[in-house]
């Protein structure tokens, strides 16, 4: 698995907002290189960096400074359009509030990022049914999400980040507004996608209990990486 | 994709009903008021121009004195007599008949039964210059004509009022103190361009007229009907050359008559149709440009309600285009929608109008294509400006933004 360039790696990598007295410095020169198949927890405090650099790993955001490399690809060079081609060919976002679109039923939800993909009809309601039977939540497919609990929408947000069979799938505290039972089932679900698909796994966590399941931990403190350390024999 | 976009575009209209239908009152109202306007507009040009035509084809009325045309008109120049007509017919050419008409507004009796009627002294090339039919009977002999004979042709709405339908050739009539015996009976036209009942008349030997009815030898107006609609100007100019020197006219000096064309009062008449359509089309754009601009304040409220909404679009991989084409294509569904309710109110009001005014009911289908088409235009241009703000948002901004 460790042919070719690695899938993300970042080299001294800054972001900044804002501007004069206002400036914030959310990432101050982060290096980190993440293979094809981790699962990776990120931890630390709030306000640490974890969510801007997440959106970075997910070519949403760019750099202020410092070079960004996705699968040997200088992110920071590309248009717009291109990093959106990026993000709809290997990337699966599960963002911090679900995002889902309101008023949108849960297999439209899902079926969405196949639409910009020009998937056919037919193959697009087959997939979307299969990523939502996957995240548990078959005989919920007309349900908007006002009619779903949290942790049914947190479900269908992962089943839209894998119906495309994605490369890397991020996920920024994806149990964080669940009790423990559901955010076991949701852990136990991205462990098996990561261990049966294969897909990488990013994911932001505040609970020591879900960076369990991961088999590597990066601690951010302060727009730093305090410590990255792997699980022995995972 | 088009199509994708489209149904994506047609749910989110349906999403939020409410300010979808407000968006469309706009065009609704400017659409639907053009539609009706000019369909009602062709209707009613078209009834004066059918009923014009009704007077008859290519021809040149000859009225004495410099007066306006319609009905009446001064009375104080010379009038013209029998042989002035007798001069018109002999010198003309390329024509079909010359007809001096006196008319009259008299009682006709018959029987018990009375009705007012136009009595109408003339000669038997009235019947060709003003295209009347004959149903039955037989226009004025020579002979009759000559000696001003009591005969009489009469028009459908005598022979309905007088006679209840049944044969009235051979029948008398009575008109003041004169009485004529029916010969024949005129299919009939219907109401005159101005709104009279052209039926209700009662036709005679010019002679007998002038002898039994008037007491004088006047002739109000001659009807000169041209065979080739492109020869009317060569003719009313030759027409006017001879009644000028008939009735002494030194060069330099005015007529004392009047020649009037009338397809040149149905060409003035189009003319006056064109400048109504050219104002309702004024009407029509600023009513459309009220339209688009509600169609643009709408949409850049949703782009700004729903700038979450575009960041996940973009989020999960929506190209700039992708984004634009859909607002664009929201846009334009929704001026559609407000063009084809529009059309369908005008329509509507323009048959109810027709049907008040009495007027045909034409609904162009060229109108309603333009009407259509400028409806999605429209859409495209007033949608673009928001679609395009909305493909340029900056997904994570655009998260961000609750
Ligand atoms: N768009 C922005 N504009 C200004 N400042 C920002 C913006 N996004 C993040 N920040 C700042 O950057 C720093 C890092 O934010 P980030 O969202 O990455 O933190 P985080 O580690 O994800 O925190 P949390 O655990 O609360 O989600 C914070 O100080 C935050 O206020
Ligand atoms: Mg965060």
């Amino acid at each position: 698995m460790s042919d070719g360039p690695p899938l993300v790696s970042f080299a001294g990598v800054t972001r900044f907002y804002g501007e004069g007295g206002g400036l914030v410095r959310a990432l101050a020169g982060v290096d980190l290189t993440i293979g094809k198949g981790e699962f990776i927890a990120i931890m630390g405090p709030s306000g640490s960096g974890k969510s801007t650099a997440m959106n970075i790993i997910g070519c949403l955001d760019r750099p202020s400074s410092g070079s960004f490399k996705f699968l040997g690809v200088e992110v920071n060079q590309l248009s717009q359009d291109q990093r959106a081609l990026l993000r709809r060919n290997f990337i699966g976002f599960v963002f911090q509030g679900f995002n889902l679109l309101n008023r949108t039923t849960a297999i439209e939800n899902v079926e969405l990022p196949l639409i910009y993909r020009g998937t056919p009809k037919r193959e697009r309601r087959e997939r979307a049914l299969e990523a939502l039977h996957l995240v548990g939540l078959q005989g919920r497919e007309r349900h908007t999400p006002g009619e779903l609990s949290g942790g049914q929408q947190q479900r269908v947000a992962i089943a839209r980040a894998i119906v495309t069979g994605p490369l890397l799938l991020l996920a920024d505290e994806p149990t964080g507004n669940l009790d423990s039972q559901r955010s076991h089932e949701i852990m136990e679900l991205i462990a098996r996608l990561n261990g049966e698909r294969g897909i990488t796994v990013v994911m932001v966590t505040h609970e020591p209990e879900m960076a369990d399941f991961a088999h590597r931990t990066i601690r951010f403190v302060d727009g730093h990486i305090a410590s990255d350390g792997r699980k022995q024999a995972a | 994709m088009l199509w994708e976009t489209v149904k994506l575009a047609m749910s989110s209209i349906r999403r939020n009903v409410l300010r979808s239908v407000l968006t469309l009152l706009g065009i609704v109202i400017g659409v639907g008021a053009v539609i009706a306007m000019v369909t009602l507009g062709n209707g009613a040009s078209s009834k004066v121009q059918e009923n014009l035509a009704k007077l008859g084809s290519n021809m040149l009325i000859v009225r004495p004195g410099q007066t306006t045309f319609g009905p009446g008109g001064s009375t104080d120049a010379r009038s013209f007599d029998e042989r002035d007509v007798a001069a018109l017919k002999n010198e003309l050419s390329g024509i079909r008949g010359v007809a001096p008409t006196a008319q009259k507004q008299m009682k006709v009796v018959f029987g018990a039964l009375n009705y007012d009627a136009t009595v109408t002294g003339t000669n038997s090339d009235w019947f060709t210059v003003q295209d009347w039919v004959l149903e039955d009977g037989q226009p004025f002999s020579e002979t009759e004509l000559r000696a001003g004979s009591s005969v009489c042709v009469i028009g459908a709405t005598l022979t309905r009022e007088l006679f209840a339908g049944q044969d009235p050739i051979g029948e008398r009539l009575r008109i003041g103190s004169f009485s004529c015996e029916v010969i024949g009976r005129l299919a009939a036209k219907g109401q005159s361009a101005f709104g009279s009942d052209q039926d209700a008349v009662l036709v005679l030997p010019l002679r007998g007229y002038h002898r039994r009815i008037a007491g004088n030898t006047r002739i109000g107006t001659i009807s000169i009907s041209v065979t080739e609609a492109a020869d009317i100007p060569r003719v009313q100019r030759h027409a006017e050359d001879v009644l000028r020197e008939r009735r002494r006219i030194v060069p330099g000096e005015e007529d004392d008559f009047t020649i009037r064309d009338l397809t040149q009062i149905l060409a003035t008449m189009a003319s006056t149709t064109a400048i109504l359509t050219g104002l309702l089309g004024a009407v029509a754009a600023v009513s459309l440009l009220v339209g688009g601009i509600g169609i643009m304040n709408i949409m850049l409220v949703s782009v700004t309600e729903r700038t979450r909404e575009i960041g996940i679009r973009l989020a999960i991989g929506a190209l700039e285009r992708q984004v634009l084409t859909q607002f664009l294509v929201e846009a334009v569904v929704l001026a559609l929608f407000g063009g084809l309710i529009g059309i369908a109110i005008g329509l509507g009001l323009a048959a109810a109008g027709a049907a008040v005014m009495d007027v045909p009911f034409n609904a162009d289908i060229r109108v309603i294509a333009l009407a259509f088409a400028v409806s999605a235009l429209t859409g495209v241009i007033f949608g673009f400006f928001p679609a395009r703000r909305a493909a340029r948002l900056d997904p994570i901004e655009a998260l961000r933004r609750e």
